[in-house]
């Protein structure tokens, strides 16, 4: 029976507040290392899963340049800025909190509070900015239409993606509506409708000649951009017109393409928002004195290891979905 | 761990400074792509070799550093980085590869 159950006869309570640590580690740090292997495994089985869909479609994948243009409260084109501008806040608030837990190793209360203050601020930041990207990749900015087929098309002029308000012109004509809950059949609803009807993005390409279409097809790494005639022929086949993204459609190209910039932006931003209020609840821990009665300040050690986590999955998700 | 009580204040400092240069290089490369390095490579373009490497660099100094995996002990570092870096391997070679064979024999299906 007793060979069963765990106890410490010797009385070295090997894990729990005793002398004895395998590999030198406390019990709460050993089991933050394997579950952040565990969840290692998790977002690289996501990665993968994209790698492999990207290997399926290597002919058509949306260009990251191309649908990630946007920095906040500026207009015009900016590929990579913005991300690259998050990059640098994660990583930055990566350092305040190795500069919290170094202090932590002195016994410097106030200024392992501050280092957790920045860290915080730091998270609180690139969510938010998260929040702003899915919201401009939600919103879309150009507009395109899908084919019966599955095809997105989009519009260009002299060689540059041209918005489906530049060429459309006027409120949509045919008096469609959307479906709300309040009128028409009682209790359903639909999805936003398009600005735009299919015929009218067709009469306005056949009343402007120098719009052309361009196709996912990638050429020598640039999408193909169809002539006139057999832009007419591809157009002739549209079923509706997208705006934007959802996860049934989105007007960048491959359906995958928006779910996959969802689940993995998604299940990361998820990531940072456990790491922020862990974060928190530890930064009140600190002003406590918590640590200071305990002794050390192993716990900041341990949340740090988790956040620094996260930005080591940035890292990844940035190059292979936004250089690569 | 037997640095615990100094301070390694300036070596985050610089840790943090490399990081960010790389950070600067990919984001450059990533806007101009030359085509000399966009356009040839094996396997992938080189751009992208680039993009790979400085990325396990950014990963190495975050574990190693910023995490202090250098201060672990040998064995308890290996059983994290080993297991790690033998599946991830294994799953993105298998995936890949099968990626690579969907494409040969579904891309002929469709028409342009």
């Amino acid at each position: 029976m007793e060979a069963n159950i765990a106890v410490p006869t010797d009385k070295k309570e090997t894990w729990s507040g005793g002398g004895v640590k395998p590999f030198g580690a406390s019990y709460g740090k050993m089991m933050m290392w394997f579950f952040i292997l565990s969840d290692a495994l998790t977002f690289s089985g996501f990665l993968a899963a994209y790698g492999l869909t990207r290997f399926k479609f290597i002919d058509s994948w949306p260009i990251a340049d191309e649908v990630f243009t946007h920095v906040p409260f500026v207009h015009g084109e900016f590929p990579m800025i913005y991300v690259a501008i998050m990059t640098f806040i994660l990583i930055f608030s990566s350092v305040t909190m190795v500069l919290a837990v170094d202090a932590g190793h002195q016994m410097k209360k106030n200024k392992v509070a501050w280092y957790m203050f920045a860290t915080i601020i730091g998270g609180i930041i690139f969510v938010g900015s998260q929040a702003w990207e899915w919201n401009t990749f939600i919103k879309g900015s150009y507009g395109a239409v899908k084919t019966t087929d599955g095809k997105v098309l989009q519009f260009v002029k002299d060689g540059k993606q041209i918005a489906l308000a530049d060429f459309v012109t006027g409120e949509r004509t045919d008096e469609r509506v959307e479906h709300t809950r309040k009128n028409g059949l009682w209790f359903q609803s639909e999805e936003t409708i398009a600005t735009y009807s299919v015929a009218q993005v067709l009469a306005a390409y056949n009343a402007n000649p120098d719009i052309q279409v361009r196709t996912e097809l990638i050429d020598n790494k640039k999408k193909t951009i169809l002539s006139r005639e057999e832009g007419s022929l591809q157009l002739a086949k549209t079923k509706m017109v997208v705006e934007g993204a959802n996860l049934k459609a989105n007007e960048y190209g491959n359906t995958i393409f928006a779910d996959f910039f969802f689940f993995i932006t998604g299940f990361h931003g998820f990531h940072v928002l456990s790491g922020i209020v862990i974060n928190i609840i530890i930064f009140f821990n600190v002003i406590l004195g918590t640590y200071e009665k305990r002794g050390h300040y192993e716990m900041v050690e341990k949340v740090g290891l988790y956040w620094h986590f996260v930005d080591l999955v940035w890292v990844f998700v940035f190059t292979f979905f936004y250089l690569v | 761990m037997a640095h615990a009580h100094e301070s390694n204040t300036k070596r985050i400092w610089i840790v943090f400074g490399i990081l960010s240069v790389i950070t600067l290089v990919e984001v450059y490369l990533g806007i101009i792509k030359p085509d000399s390095l966009h356009l040839h490579g094996p396997g992938t373009s080189w751009l992208n070799w680039i993009f790979i490497i400085l990325t396990l660099a950014k990963a190495y100094g975050i574990a190693w550093v910023f995490m202090h995996l250098e201060g672990e002990k040998k064995w308890f570092r290996r059983s994290i980085v080993w297991s790690a870096v033998f599946l991830i391997c294994y799953l993105v070679t298998l995936l890949l590869i099968e990626g690579g064979y969907l494409f040969d024999t579904l891309s002929p299906l469709v028409k342009w």
